[in-house]
């Protein structure tokens, strides 16, 4: 048959046919059809552990943009505290890259659980049906002549074949997309390491673009609605002292009035 | 008539329904050529959802040899470009 069904079966059968070709001795072809299985099952196990490791990582990353929110948050008010509107517009532009961040690596994390979910039921089916070709291997041994042995292996082989190969696919398939997950995860600690999400006091010279780059992607409506409802909580004097906290000591109040961090630093 | 539906399960359909199958498959080809990705994922999820309601799903201890081999439900049109092509499916 042509077309779709061709692909996958021809690879199959011939996998199959090379597997039968091996041994004359029928005994000798389903053992080493059943150790090419276990070995299949060995190498999803593997697979699952390899999703499950990405998606601790991610959920890593998670924690890590959590914190990285509340921070600049805090930032953010005592920045306007201390009636630096511009410092304070900074950190909310980079809150909100974090939180679209955020968003992103919930649905990723979530992605990954589903392709967990799904290599672990490929690795259950794959169970049973190796289970069912051991007992069947069993049998023919016992029970059938060389010759009529021959056509039952050719054919629960190829059964058991059609079944790796699927698994094979399945796997494939989850690990693709791990991986892409894992490149995009990787391009995420970059820019975290380019200071994208730092600290707004460590900021430095040379970090004009980056800056550039915020404004560009964060959302500049909820950056003032963000600004907005902070003014009206820090004017209702629910919010902190007027005064830069611990951490913002070297974001001195005398790094000047109205100008951009970025060009208002020294080295 | 067994079918598999790649990375899903293998279903058991009756031999009465080759043709709508088939029809389906001619869609998907159509669909293939012509590079419509909407329509392509309508025929396609159309061909997954007739199999999965008209068959009936195979036990899973048994070792059952596909007659058909469909691609796994999350194909893209990229990907089902390579596999449906000329006569699809079934030939005729």
């Amino acid at each position: 048959m042509p077309g779709l069904s061709g692909r996958m079966s021809t690879i199959v059968k011939a996998k199959i046919s090379k597997l039968l070709d091996r041994a004359e001795d029928p005994a000798e072809t389903l053992e080493y059809s059943y150790q090419k299985q276990i070995e299949l099952l060995q190498n999803v196990k593997k697979g699952i552990a390899d999703v499950v490791t990405s998606k601790k990582r991610l959920q890593l990353q998670e924690e890590q943009l959590r914190q990285q929110v509340v921070k600049l948050d805090t930032q953010a008010r005592q920045a306007l505290a201390a009636g630096q509107e511009d410092l304070a517009r900074t950190a909310l532009e980079r809150k909100n890259v974090a939180q679209t961040e955020l968003q992103s690596l919930d649905s990723q994390v979530a992605e990954l659980e589903q392709q967990q979910e799904r290599m672990t039921e490929s690795e259950q089916k794959l169970k049973t049906k190796i289970e069912q070709f051991r007992s069947k291997k069993e049998v023919i041994k016992a029970q059938y002549s060389a010759a009529e042995a021959q056509v039952r292996i050719s054919e629960a082989a190829t059964g058991v074949g059609e079944e790796m190969a699927d698994v094979g696919l399945a796997m494939q398939r989850a690990l693709d997309k791990t991986e892409n997950m894992r490149a995009r995860a990787d391009a995420v600690q970059e820019l975290e390491a380019a200071g994208t999400f730092t600290d707004l006091t460590a900021l430095g010279p040379g970090e004009d673009d980056i800056d550039r780059q915020l404004k560009q992607l964060s959302s500049q409506s909820e950056v003032d609605a963000d600004l907005e409802k902070m003014k009206a909580e820090i004017g209702a004097g629910s919010g902190p002292a007027g005064e830069i906290g611990a951490g913002g000591g070297q974001a001195a109040p005398g790094a000047g009035t109205g100008a951009q961090p970025s060009e208002g630093q020294a080295p | 008539m067994i079918v598999r539906i790649s990375t899903e399960a293998q279903y058991e359909l009756d031999e009465s329904d080759a043709e709508q199958l088939n029809e389906l498959d001619n869609a998907a080809v159509g669909a293939c050529e012509s590079e419509d990705e909407q329509s392509f994922h309508q025929v396609f999820s159309q061909l997954l959802d007739f199999v999965r309601t008209k068959g009936t799903p195979v036990p899973e201890d048994e070792l059952a040899i596909s007659d058909v081999i469909l691609p796994p439900p999350d194909t893209s049109l990229e990907e089902a470009k390579a596999e449906f092509t000329g006569e699809g499916l079934i030939p005729g």
